[in-house]
């Protein structure tokens, strides 16, 4: 599905310091019934977020007027547990555009490259620093350059670089996906199919 | 040059490598159920792209459905929506689709064994993290999200980078009462649930040589909660003699052919693996988790650690053990539960049932503990019945239900109450997990039994030492 091109983020961050954040908490398996990708963003941390009455709880982070932007922070193995790609839609359609954490799980990490979120892993001091720049200034910027490769704590100058493959990069900064390459080579996987050990 | 089993499976299946980029992985095998494929279908439609591959890709019907009367219409309108595109959507592409009723229907990671689509040496995928169980066969089996779906609908092949290699050998046998689920429990609580992230795994030593298929695929299952991309057992008579002659399995001599590969599919002697562990297997008892992530198990007979005994931050610790209502230092043993909860594609094999049986027969299920017995299929339910296990179930006052998830991810009917306490033989204790506001405690069929006759957290050896 054609999601919007990366290039560079400049925005003030949301800060939700739990570290194992699973995708059972970013997005609840009852809301996982629909046939369309619509409203996730709604259910986005749905029981964190709402009270079983449906009013909100207002000590939860994306209840708190003051934390507002297109980048979610997180605490270390963000993402972790069930395959739903929901959860990375839930996170893009509430409005973010990047998570930054000290350690992704696999899976979510592929599906947020997939979709157009980009997960920026940060060493654990930087990640510490971040959280507590924007805990002290929720008007604090980050600034996420994909062509760098390098997220930039506003507030100070500090600088760090992150990881992607150079082919995932050239794939956000394009809008493209993978079904675009995986089509142009249809004939070499047919070929292929003819030969395999089983 | 010296391979691993993971590799030899992994390189054979490889159609391309991207400079700076994945491999595109062929996938000889697809699993689809109705949560994780109507966006799938819908990408496919929207680029006018058909399956490529229609006879590769099996459909059912699982997570969302209910699991008492299922020849009525399912009542919920969005539930019934999604297994209605399931069916049509299988239709109109030519898939094969067990749905609900459909004799072959039940949860995904059961009866693609039991059906013989899970073979040595095949890559496999599903949009559901638990694909790791058909590693159990020394397949390459993991879960995937809906855009890789999507992908693997259009052109049987996805785009990932070639994870590292960890062994991880659980050596010696296993003691009284331990089964295969605490030797799972055992190992994501020494490597934590992030502990072998960016890996895949390949379980070796005697404990999982001496295992049954059913107690393979349940550490499989589990690799996941680790944070393994999946789980591996290399194949041997146990598994040749499980696949011969199931409905998809090679016949002929086309199962020649097959045997002959499956006996290449073991890592050589010399082979290296990026990380290594190795457990001693009579060292582990019966396991049960206190927190909510299946890293946070212990040994049952165990007290709930104390904070700067434990990896990590300690404001996490603290909001799982307040969402449990549990403290640092409490003992497991005694505390008293509400539900008990058998099933799920972790433990909801006919060796889980019998093992469940051989606790409760010729005792009461517990007045304070409401039951969910759930077959993992057809097959596991009638075999329940053949076995005469559902007699020895109702004598004892539990129902046994049909196939289906039920339970472990409370997306269907079946739901843990908010605040109430379930031993689940399932596979996940996160918040939430069983319903809003429930308590989940990971065990196996024999713990989650003896916990449905006393009403409280006991240890099973102590009912088993009662019967010898």
């Amino acid at each position: 599905m054609a999601y919007d091109k990366f290039d560079i983020i400049k925005s003030t961050a949301v800060p939700l310091p739990i570290e194992n954040v699973d995708t059972d908490q970013i997005i609840p398996a009852r809301f996982l019934k629909a046939t369309e990708r619509v409203g996730f963003g709604d259910n986005l941390f749905r029981d964190w977020r709402y009270n079983t009455d449906g009013s909100l709880k207002a000590d939860f982070v994306l209840n708190n007027p003051v934390y507002k932007g297109k980048i979610l922070l997180g605490g270390m193995n963000f993402g972790s547990g069930s395959s739903r790609e929901h959860a990375a839609w839930a996170i893009y359609d509430y409005g973010f555009r990047a998570v930054v954490s000290s350690f992704f799980a696999d899976i979510f990490r592929g599906n947020c490259l997939n979709i157009g979120v980009l997960p920026v892993q940060v060493s654990a001091e930087f990640l510490d620093r971040i959280f507590a720049a924007v805990h002290a200034n929720p008007e604090t910027e980050l600034e996420i350059n994909l062509n760098d490769q390098s997220i930039t704590l506003l507030s100070s100058g500090e600088k760090e670089n992150f990881d992607i493959s150079s082919y995932k990069k050239d794939n956000m900064l394009n809008g493209f996906d993978d079904i675009d390459y995986l089509q142009n080579i249809k004939t070499e996987i047919q070929e292929f199919a003819t030969h395999l050990p089983l | 040059m010296s391979n691993t089993l993971f590799d030899k499976v992994w390189d054979s299946h490889v159609v391309r490598k991207i400079e700076g980029g994945p491999d595109v992985l062929f996938i000889d095998r697809h699993l689809i159920h109705e949560v994780t494929s109507p966006v799938a279908f819908l990408g496919l439609k929207s680029r006018g792209i058909k399956v490529l591959y229609p006879e590769r890709t099996f459909a059912t019907a699982d997570h969302n459905t209910p699991t008492i009367n299922q020849h009525l219409p399912v009542e919920d309108p969005l539930s019934a929506n999604q297994l209605k595109a399931l069916e049509s959507n299988s239709n109109e592409y030519g898939i094969s689709h067990w749905g609900l009723g459909h004799q072959k229907n039940g949860i995904v990671h059961v009866v693609g064994p039991e059906y013989g689509i899970t073979q040595p040496g095949a890559t496999i995928v599903c949009g559901d993290s638990h694909t790791s169980t058909h590693g159990a066969f020394g397949a390459i089996a993991f879960g995937i999200g809906t855009s890789e779906v999507e992908m693997v609908l259009a052109t049987q092949c996805i785009m990932q980078p070639k994870p590292k290699k960890m062994r991880i050998n659980v050596t010696g046998s296993l003691g009284f009462g331990v089964t295969p689920k605490d030797v799972a429990l055992f190992i994501i609580s020494q490597l934590t649930t992030s502990g072998a992230t960016g890996y895949f795994v390949e379980y070796a030593g005697g404990v999982f040589e001496q295992m049954t298929m059913e107690g393979r695929m349940t550490v499989c299952n589990l690799s996941i909660e680790m944070g393994a991309r999946g789980g591996m057992i290399a194949p041997d008579e146990t598994t040749i003699n499980y696949v011969k002659g199931r409905e998809f399995s090679p016949k002929g001599e086309a199962w020649d052919k097959a045997l002959a590969y499956y006996k290449t599919l073991k890592t050589d002697v010399d082979a290296v693996f990026d990380k290594e562990y190795t457990f001693d297997g009579s060292k582990i008892e019966p396991m049960i988790t206190y927190g909510t992530n299946p890293g946070m198990g212990m040994g049952i007979s165990q007290d709930i650690p104390s904070a700067d005994a434990v990896e990590g931050g300690a404001a996490t610790y603290a909001k799982s053990l307040n969402y449990m209502g549990f403290g640092e230092g409490d003992a497991m043993i005694g505390k008293s539960i509400d539900f008990v909860f058998v099933g799920s594609c972790t433990n909801g094999r006919i060796e889980d049932f019998r093992a469940f049986a051989s606790i409760v027969k010729g005792r009461k299920k517990a007045d304070n503990v409401t039951a969910w017995l759930v077959p993992g299929s057809h097959i596991v339910e009638a075999a329940i019945k053949e076995e005469g296990l559902l007699d020895i179930f109702t004598e004892a006052g539990f129902v046994l239900r049909q196939p289906g998830c039920s339970a472990c991810l409370a997306m269907n009917d079946d739901k843990i109450p908010a605040g109430k306490y379930a031993v689940s033989t399932s596979n996940r204790n996160f918040e939430g997990r069983q319903g809003p506001g429930s308590r989940t405690l990971l065990a196996s069929p024999l713990v989650a039994a003896a916990a449905a006759v006393t009403g409280k957290v006991t240890d099973p050896r102590e009912l088993m030492m009662e019967e010898a």
